[in-house]
C-alpha cells in the first residue's frame, strides 16, 4: 500500500526538479522576487528622499550613488520591483486562465465556436501587444489594475493557441468520449478530464508568458505609461536616468540587470520544463 | 547460382540487453534455408521486434546488441563495423515495416526511392540496369510498371499498393534475407491474403529467406515453413510448421493455440493466467520463465532454466514437453432468445457523416442475457452504429427504444437512467482511462455519474466491482500506467459495470489485446451474460463472433445484409458478402 504513490504526477514534478535548466531558472526567479519583496524592508532610505547632489556615483552612504534628483539609487532599486513582479504574476495568471479557457472551449466545442474564438484571437494577434496596451492606457489613464488586466488580456491569445492544440488531442481520447457518453456536463469534462491532462504545456507557457509580461510592463513604465513618478519602478528608473548613462551608469544598469535576470530566469525555466517533459515523449 | 546462394542464413546466440545489462532477448538462434520462411511468434513484450531490428544491426535507444553471430552468405553482420552494417542493410538483409506509408518518404516519387538503393555501393548498377530491375520487381509483385505509376508519390497510392511498394523497395536489391515485421497487421483481410501469397511466391522465385514476425498464429500458419515461439525474450519452441500446429509441445504454445478463436466451432477459449514477468523481475527468476503461469509446473521447473532440447521434429525449452495437451473444447451452441420483450429496439436508423450516408435503415432488437455480434469490415458503419446508440454520434434519423421508451438522439437530452442502463466500452484500453486518476477514483467518478436511487457508497461498490472483473481490491490505488493492457480493459469493464447497466456496447474491445488476454476478457464477458446483461459486441473477427455471440448482424456499407443465429450464419452463410468474409479468415489448420 505504501508503495502506491501516484507515479504520473510525482514522476513529472521530480523530473522537472531534477532538470538543471529548470533549477537555474527557478533560482533566478526566486532571487529577483526576493529582492523585489524583501527590498523595501532593508532599504536604507525611502524611495523619494533626497540624499545628495544628482548623478553622484560616489555619494556618501549611497551604495550605487544618486539618481537624477539626488535620491539613493540602491533604495529605489529595492523599492522599485514589487509592483512590477506582482503585476507581471497577476497578468500572467490572468492571461493563462483566459487563454486556457478559450483554447479548451475551442478544442472541445469545435465548429462555429472554434471558428469564432480563433478568428477573434487572430484579430488580437494582429496588433503588437504594446500598441494594444497603449490604446487602453491612453483611453483610461495609467492605473495598476488596468495595466495588469490589459497585459493579461494581451497574453491570452498565444496561450489560447497553444492550449487549443494540446486540448485537440486530449479531447479525442476515449476517456473524454466516455465522460460524454455517461452524460457528464461539458464544464466538468473540461475541468476534470481535459485540463489535468494539459498541465505540462501549461507550465511551459507560464514561464514564457511571465517573461513577456515583465518585458511589456517594464516597457510601458519606461514609456511613462506605467507606474507614475515619484514612485520607484525599475522601468521608470531606466527612463529617468538614461540621459546620464555615461556619468552614472548604476542608475540605469541596475534596474535593467534585474529585469533581464527575471526574464532570462523565466525563459530558462520554461526551457527546462520542456526538456524534462519531452524526455518521456508525453 | 553461387555456393553462397544455397547456404542457410544462420543466427547464433543473439543477446540484446539494456545499457544496464538486463537482457531483452537472449540465446536466440535459428537457421533459415533459401526459399524458406521462418515465422517468429510472440505476444507483446516478447522481444520479437527487437530481434527483427537486431538482424539489421540496429538496437533501439537504450539497448545494445551484446552478443551473437549472424551469418549471411559467409558474412557475420553483427561482427561488422557500422559502415559495414550500413552496406549490408538493404543488400544482404532488407526490412519491411508494419506501416509502409510511414516508411516511405512522402515527398519523393516512388521511382527514386527504389532506384537510390541500386545506385549506391560497390556493386551499383547503371541507370538502365536499375530501371530494368525495378520494372521486373514491380511486375513480380503485381504493380503497374508504367512511367505514370513510377512518378507517383506515396500519398497517391492505396494501403494495399503502399505495402506492395514497401515490399518492392525491400526486395529490389535481391537481399538474401527479408525481415517482415507484422507487415499485414494494418491491412484488411483481402489485402492481407494477397500480401501473404506474394511473400510465399517471391521467396521461391528469388531464392530468398524470410523472417516473418507476427503475433497472429493464423497468419504464421498460412505463410511460414518453420515456426519459432518467443516468450519473455527466449525461444521456448521451434519446429517445422505442420507438426507444430498439429501438436505444439511447449505448454505456452499449447495455451496460445487454445486461446485462438475459430469460426469452425463455438470454442471454449482459455486465457493464460498471470502476466509475462516484467523485465525488472526476470533477472530474479532462476527457473523457467513460464513456470508461474503454467499448469504443468513442478518444483524442478522453478529450480533452473530448462535448456532447449530436441523434441519430435523441433526443439523445446520445457521439462514437460508434449505432455497433457488438452484438446480445444467446444461449448454447447447457444440459441438466441427471440420471444421475450426487447431491451433495446432499433427502428429504421440512418446516420450520416456530413452528406455521406453511413447507415441506411437499420432495424434490430436486443434481448437481456444475450450477446449479439455486429460484424463488418472497416467502413461498414459498425462503429458508427454503436456510437449512435450511446449518443456519441448525433447525426441520425430513426428511432431507438430502451424498454419501450424513446431514447433522445442528443446525449444531453437523455435522463440519467439511460446513461446507467447503456454503457460503452472502447477498443483501446490505453486511451480509455484518465491517466492522472487512480483506478479507484475513476470507478468512483463513474458511480457518481450513473448512480441510481439505491446506489451504494463508493468504498463498498469499488472493491465489489473490481472483484466482479477478477481484479484485487488493491488495484484501486494504482494508476493506469502501472497496469497491463488486459488489466486496463478489465478496469474499463468494471467502470461500465459499476452503475449496474443492462446493456454493454463493446466496440472491438479485444482487438488491441494479445490472444491469451483476449480469451480471458471474452471469458469475463461471458460470465456477465449469465447475469442477464445484454451485450452488443462490435468486431471484425469472425472467430471471436463464433465463440462469444448467440446472434450475428452482418453489416456491409451501412446495410444489414444478413442476420440470424451465430451457428447458422457462420456455419452456413446465405449472403455472398458473409461468404466472402468467411473465405478470407486465416485459421490454424
Amino acid at each position: 500500500m505504501s508503495e502506491s504513490t501516484p507515479p504520473s504526477r510525482a514522476g513529472y514534478i521530480a523530473r522537472i526538479a531534477a532538470n538543471r535548466s529548470a533549477q537555474v531558472g527557478m533560482a533566478l526567479i526566486l532571487l529577483v522576487t526576493a529582492i523585489a519583496f524583501l527590498g523595501p524592508y532593508v532599504a536604507p532610505y525611502t524611495p523619494s528622499e533626497f540624499i545628495g547632489r544628482p548623478y553622484n556615483m560616489a555619494a556618501e552612504g549611497a551604495l550605487l550613488g544618486t539618481d537624477n534628483l539626488g535620491r539613493d539609487v540602491w533604495s529605489r532599486v529595492l523599492h522599485g520591483g514589487h509592483d512590477l513582479v506582482w503585476m507581471a504574476a497577476a497578468a500572467t495568471l490572468l492571461g493563462l486562465t483566459l487563454g486556457t479557457a478559450i483554447g479548451l472551449a475551442a478544442a472541445y466545442y469545435k465548429g462555429l465556436t472554434d471558428l469564432l474564438l480563433m478568428r477573434l484571437i487572430e484579430l488580437k494577434l494582429a496588433f503588437p501587444s504594446i500598441v494594444f496596451a497603449l490604446l487602453f492606457v491612453t483611453m483610461f489613464g495609467p492605473g495598476k489594475l488596468l495595466l495588469t488586466v490589459v497585459v493579461g488580456i494581451s497574453q491570452a491569445p498565444s496561450v489560447a493557441r497553444v492550449m487549443r492544440g494540446v486540448a485537440l488531442s486530449v479531447v479525442r481520447q476515449d476517456y473524454v468520449q466516455w465522460a460524454r457518453s455517461v452524460g457528464m456536463p461539458s464544464w466538468r469534462i473540461l475541468l476534470s478530464e481535459v485540463l489535468p491532462n494539459t498541465t505540462s504545456p501549461l507550465l511551459v507557457e507560464f514561464g514564457l508568458r511571465m517573461m513577456w509580461s515583465i518585458s511589456l510592463l517594464a516597457g510601458l513604465s519606461f514609456l511613462g505609461y506605467g507606474i507614475q513618478p515619484p514612485a520607484a519602478d525599475w522601468g521608470l528608473m531606466v527612463n529617468e536616468n538614461r540621459n546620464a548613462l555615461a556619468i552614472q551608469p548604476y542608475a540605469v544598469l541596475t534596474p535593467i540587470l534585474l529585469i533581464a535576470l527575471f526574464s532570462i530566469g523565466c525563459n530558462i525555466f520554461a526551457e527546462g520544463v520542456t526538456r524534462a517533459i519531452g524526455r518521456t515523449g508525453n | 547460382m553461387t555456393a553462397s546462394d544455397t547456404q542457410p542464413i544462420v543466427l547464433k546466440d543473439l543477446r540484446v540487453e539494456t545499457l544496464g545489462g538486463t537482457p531483452i532477448v537472449r540465446d536466440i538462434g535459428f537457421s533459415i534455408a533459401p526459399g524458406k520462411v521462418l515465422g517468429l511468434v510472440g505476444e507483446s513484450g516478447s522481444g520479437k521486434s527487437t530481434i527483427g531490428k537486431a538482424l539489421l544491426g540496429y538496437a533501439a535507444p537504450g539497448l545494445r546488441i551484446a552478443g551473437g553471430r549472424f551469418l549471411v552468405g559467409g558474412t557475420d553482420i553483427l561482427g561488422l563495423s557500422e559502415a559495414g552494417r550500413r552496406g549490408a542493410r538493404g543488400r544482404l538483409v532488407a526490412y519491411v515495416p508494419q506501416d509502409a506509408s510511414s516508411a516511405l518518404n512522402p515527398a519523393v516519387p516512388i521511382r527514386r526511392q527504389m532506384i537510390e538503393r541500386l545506385r549506391i555501393g560497390a556493386d551499383r548498377m547503371s541507370d538502365a540496369q536499375a530501371e530494368t530491375r525495378i520494372r521486373e520487381t514491380l511486375d513480380s509483385v503485381g504493380l503497374p510498371t508504367g512511367k505514370a505509376f513510377l512518378d507517383r508519390y506515396p500519398g497517391e497510392l492505396s494501403g494495399g499498393q503502399l505495402q506492395r511498394v514497401g515490399l518492392t523497395v525491400a526486395i529490389v536489391t535481391h537481399p538474401r534475407l527479408l525481415v517482415l515485421d507484422e507487415p499485414t497487421t494494418a491491412l484488411d483481410a483481402s489485402n492481407r491474403a494477397s500480401v501473404l501469397e506474394l511473400v510465399s511466391r517471391l521467396n521461391a522465385e528469388l531464392n530468398m529467406s524470410s523472417l516473418y514476425i507476427s503475433h497472429d498464429l493464423g497468419v504464421i500458419s498460412a505463410v511460414a515453413d518453420e515456426v519459432m515461439v518467443l516468450y519473455a525474450g527466449q525461444t521456448v519452441e521451434a519446429a517445422p510448421s505442420a507438426p507444430f500446429f498439429d501438436a505444439p509441445a511447449h505448454p505456452y504454445s499449447q495455451a496460445l493455440l487454445t486461446a485462438m478463436p475459430t469460426t469452425r466451432m463455438r470454442k471454449e477459449l482459455r486465457g493464460i493466467r498471470g502476466r509475462v514477468p516484467p523485465l525488472a523481475e526476470r533477472a530474479a527468476i532462476t527457473g523457467c520463465l513460464f513456470a508461474a503461469r503454467c499448469d504443468l509446473a513442478t518444483p524442478e521447473c522453478e529450480r533452473e532454466m530448462p535448456p532447449l532440447t530436441p523434441f519430435a521434429a523441433g526443439v523445446v525449452r520445457c521439462l514437460h514437453a508434449g505432455r497433457d495437451r488438452k484438446p480445444a473444447a467446444a461449448r454447447p451452441e447457444a440459441t438466441p432468445d427471440t420471444a421475450g420483450p426487447a431491451l433495446l429496439s432499433v427502428r429504421n436508423l440512418s446516420a450520416h457523416y456530413g452528406a455521406e450516408p453511413v447507415l441506411k435503415d437499420i432495424s434490430f432488437d436486443l434481448r437481456p442475457g444475450g450477446c449479439t455480434a455486429l460484424v463488418g469490415e472497416s467502413g461498414s458503419g459498425k462503429s458508427t452504429l454503436s456510437r449512435c446508440l450511446i449518443g456519441l454520434h448525433e447525426d441520425m434519423q430513426g428511432e431507438v427504444l430502451l424498454d419501450g421508451v424513446p431514447v433522445p438522439r442528443r446525449i444531453r437530452a437523455r435522463p440519467t437512467w439511460m446513461h446507467r442502463d447503456m454503457q460503452y466500452i472502447f477498443q483501446d484500453p490505453y486511451g480509455s482511462l484518465h491517466p492522472r486518476r487512480s483506478i479507484g477514483a475513476s470507478l468512483a467518478a463513474a458511480l457518481r455519474l450513473t448512480a441510481g436511487p439505491d446506489a451504494r457508497p463508493a468504498r463498498e461498490a469499488v472493491p465489489e466491482v473490481l472483484a466482479r472483473v477478477a481484479l484485487p481490491p488493491a488495484m484501486a490505488d494504482r494508476f493506469p500506467s502501472e497496469l497491463s493492457g488486459g488489466e486496463r480493459q478489465r478496469v474499463a469493464i468494471a467502470r461500465a459495470l459499476i452503475g449496474n447497466p443492462r446493456l454493454l456496447i463493446c466496440d472491438e474491445v479485444t482487438s488491441a489485446l494479445d490472444v491469451s488476454v483476449q480469451a480471458s476478457i471474452l471469458d469475463l464477458l461471458q460470465s456477465l451474460m449469465r447475469e442477464d446483461l445484454a451485450i452488443l459486441f462490435v468486431t471484425h473477427d469472425l472467430g471471436v463472433v463464433r465463440s462469444i455471440s448467440d446472434r450475428v448482424i452482418v453489416l456491409n456499407q451501412g446495410l444489414i445484409v444478413e442476420e440470424g443465429a451465430t451457428a447458422r450464419v457462420i456455419g452456413a452463410p446465405s449472403h455472398p458478402y458473409t461468404q466472402s468474409l468467411l473465405s478470407k479468415v486465416l485459421e490454424v489448420a
